[in-house]
């Protein structure tokens, strides 16, 4: 049965957006309920116990997000989310160690919270190495190995790409940061629940993930921090010295009680929902391929989590499309800068021209995507390509053998 | 009569109803306030009108609230955000406040836990850096209330900034951003009713201030991540069922008469102080505050031996040291605060339990006396 079908009513538009946000699993939810209610204690009060039942749920969910990623309990944090693990990560290692070395490299298609805490160390005075992805999205490891020196102090690659999907090498990665003897940190908000993550196996020595990503409440999110070799960092929210010192504030227990379960649900069912999405995945493409010609996927296709494609629809206004898929909700790239009219960063990087990157859709699948909401969709897209196509000048150029790129326009 | 009486709500407050039902919806309804389809919009809809019961709780305009994860962080957003590098703080604050900054220097308050005017006019005046000043409106272990207006009046005439941290008081007493004429003012919600995780720093139109969270535009470019949306719905919610503020000081006051008439030797401290209606810090002479704590505990009773923060460690008070308290007394203070739903039972079953622990030791003592 699909839980999520009894969630959804029938007016509202299919949700597409996965990577924006998850809806909250409603095993997840009820999760969280006794700690909105009656064991609503705060988990640091040691004197009654309403502290310790709330205390209780922080530290289960604490194993249950360790537990998916390969981690010992005591090395995982609590923050407010994705964004805060990351400039906590970045800038509390760069700042910790920045008497000894002050090089930081990174990707250029990474989130953009990370690029911009990266920027925000370059104004204090921190050397920054913006690697380029190759055309399909991934890293280059010769060109990673290359940037590494003695002053790097982290190498931060994201594990998913928010828009794209693709998988980086985390393994090869985490080998030559261990090599050359740097720290590495993942962000893996996009990653961590649907690919299998292992700090040791991997050799990461940070790891930032998101609850509202895998089916768990907003507001909440983890850092895993290494204890064996000991990474340290200044934190950046002090106070009461919470979560050992990196992380001061209340822990907002339901919160984190969501969280863990989120973690659980994701690493119990990953296997399964994986082949599942999968099979979602090809059946939309193959349903766009048969009925769409001059259609493009962006960024590598094996090394891609299966619940994400970003297709290019030559000869259509991405914003165009996207007002006319009504019953559908995508969207043109990353939801921080989705109001913005700015091609994708991330498709630029890739080597994607301008006009093929402003047809862009970003379609998310997850846990409550069906077969019949793919067709639908399929349905929906192909209906509204081919009217678009038909009023584009463009289009009736190309079909009638015109390269499109040969033409000059006039200035204007 | 419910299994406990929770008399702690200064460490947290239980979830009012009309939160959690507003929550509820929100966690169902999913979205991320940032995507432009009816889904995100949505979103973004619960998170405006929030942001709308907040402002109008503390009297500021929507505009002037940035939702952040919580008190703590408010509280370093605006000691950080505002630029300035000299910082004042009292010496009652919240660590969230006295660790914010490096070298911050610290306002002395009086034996009744009041920040000091004279040594600030004295301290601004020492050196023409433009400074922040922060002191907070109620203090968590006691419910002092600080001249806040005074303080205003003072940091303006120097050119000083004002932050006040409002965690405690907002809900319980009127906070009025423009009335107090404040730059920043800490809000947390789960001290009033509302969810934990979310909190909000309510910066004056025209006051300076510089996010360094890196990431989204979030916020008006103020405070980056994805927004908390059930939280700040949950926020919002509490926000607007605290407007009337909390209408317990008389259950407080009566509890504070019982108590001292079972033990004359008893202190409250800040008793001469304008306080919270809903805080008590009270000594019962001799016992140390964790056999208090225990004792209640066993009772079916929930206080705490001072900020929940450190309550878990044995320290004693930084607050009551500041105010001069001997370490022999401060170890015997305990702190009980009402909340949304005290009632009189709550109340009753604190002071039997009290009573019965302290006879229990009174006799006991006797009994060692006799003995020896």
């Amino acid at each position: 049965m699909n839980v999520f079908t009894q969630i959804r009513r029938n007016d509202q538009p299919i949700y597409l957006d996965y990577q924006a946000t998850t809806p909250m699993d409603p095993r997840v939810l009820e999760a969280m309920m006794p700690y909105f209610t009656y064991k609503f204690g705060n988990p640091h009060s040691r004197s009654h116990s309403y502290g310790w039942e709330a205390e209780e749920g922080v530290e289960k969910a604490r194993g249950q997000v360790a537990k998916l990623i390969g981690a010992d309990e005591k090395e995982v944090i609590f923050t407010s989310g994705a964004t805060e693990s990351n400039n906590l990560a970045i800038r509390g290692v760069a700042e910790f160690y920045k008497d000894r070395r002050n090089h930081i490299v990174t990707t250029v298609t990474e989130h953009k919270c990370v690029l911009d805490t990266c920027r925000h160390l370059e104004q204090q005075g921190f050397d920054v190495t913006y690697l380029p992805v190759q055309k399909n999205g991934l890293v280059d490891l010769e060109a990673l190995r290359a940037a590494v020196t003695d002053k790097t102090v982290v190498v931060s690659i994201m594990a998913v790409n928010n828009e794209i999907g693709v998988i980086q090498p985390l393994a090869e990665i985490g080998k030559i940061c261990r090599e050359k003897k740097t720290f590495f940190h993942t962000d893996a908000a996009q990653a961590a629940g649907k690919i299998p993550l292992d700090v040791e196996a991997m050799n990461i020595d940070l790891m930032s993930i998101s609850g509202h990503k895998i089916y768990g409440p907003k507001g909440i999110g983890a850092l895993y921090v290494r204890r064996k070799p000991r990474v340290r960092l200044v934190p950046l929210i002090v106070g009461g010295g919470q979560e050992r010192g990196f992380r001061s504030g209340t822990l907002p227990t339901p919160l984190c009680v969501g969280i863990g379960e989120a973690a659980e649900i994701a690493m119990k069912e990953m296997d399964a929902e994986s082949k599942r999405l999968t099979k979602l995945q090809a059946r939309m493409l193959k349903g766009l391929n048969d009925k769409l010609t001059d259609i493009h996927v962006n960024g590598d296709l094996e090394h891609r989590i299966p619940g994400n494609l970003n297709i290019g629809f030559a000869y259509v206004e991405g914003e165009s499309l996207m007002m006319g898929i009504k019953g559908l909700s995508v969207s043109s790239g990353s939801a921080c800068t989705s109001a913005s009219l700015e091609p994708s960063y991330v498709l630029r990087a890739l080597g994607v021209e301008e006009d093929m990157a402003h047809t862009s859709l970003r379609i998310g699948l997850g846990r409550f995507t069906t077969e019949q909401e793919v067709d639908t969709a399929v349905d929906e897209l192909v209906r509204h390509v081919n009217k678009l196509r038909a009023m584009s000048p463009l289009w009736e150029m190309a079909q009638e053998g015109i390269d499109i790129k040969s033409i000059e326009w006039a200035a204007h | 009569m419910a299994a406990f009486a929770y008399l702690d709500h200064n460490a947290t407050s239980p979830l009012r109803p009309a939160a959690f039902d507003v929550m509820v919806e929100a966690l169902r309804a999913g979205g991320n306030p940032s995507s432009v389809h009816r889904s995100g919009r949505a979103a973004r809809g619960r998170v405006d009108g929030a942001r709308r019961q907040v402002a109008a709780l503390v009297g500021a305009l929507p505009a002037e609230i940035v939702f952040a994860s919580g008190g703590t962080e408010a509280n370093n957003m605006a000691i950080g955000g505002s630029g300035r590098k000299r910082v004042l703080v009292s010496s009652v604050e919240h660590d969230s406040v006295l660790k914010a900054a490096a070298n911050v220097e610290v306002i002395p308050v009086d034996a009744e836990g009041v920040v000091n005017l004279g040594a600030l006019e004295q301290m601004l005046a020492l050196s023409g850096e433009p400074a922040l000043v922060s002191v907070m409106f109620a203090n968590n272990e006691t419910g002092v209330l600080q001249p806040i207006a005074d303080v205003v009046r003072l940091a303006r005439q120097a050119g000083a900034l004002v932050h006040c941290d409002a965690v405690q008081a907002a809900g319980k007493v009127r906070v009025d951003l423009h009335g107090l004429g404040v730059d920043y003012l800490s809000l947390s919600a789960h001290k009033l009713g509302g969810p934990t995780g979310i909190g909000a720093l309510a910066i004056r139109s025209g006051a300076p201030f510089a996010s360094d969270r890196r990431g989204g535009g979030q916020e008006s470019n103020r405070r980056a991540g994805t927004e908390n949306v059930a939280g700040i719905a949950g926020f919002g919610a509490a926000a607007d069922a605290s407007r009337e503020g909390l209408m317990v000081e008389g259950l407080r006051d009566r509890m504070e008469r019982s108590l001292l008439a079972i033990a004359p030797d008893a202190r409250v401290f800040g008793a001469g102080a304008r306080r919270l209606g809903n805080t008590s810090c009270i000594s019962m002479p001799d016992v140390r505050a964790e056999t208090q704590v225990m004792a209640l505990d066993l009772a079916g009773i929930c206080v705490s031996a001072g900020a929940a923060c450190s309550s878990g460690k044995v320290h004693r008070s930084a607050v009551l040291a500041a105010m001069g308290v001997e370490d022999a007394v401060a170890e015997t203070a305990i702190r009980i605060s009402c909340g949304w739903n005290t009632d009189s039972d709550d109340i009753e079953r604190l002071i039997a339990a009290w009573r019965d622990l302290y006879i229990r030791v009174v006799q006991s003592d006797i009994r060692q006396a006799r003995a020896a």
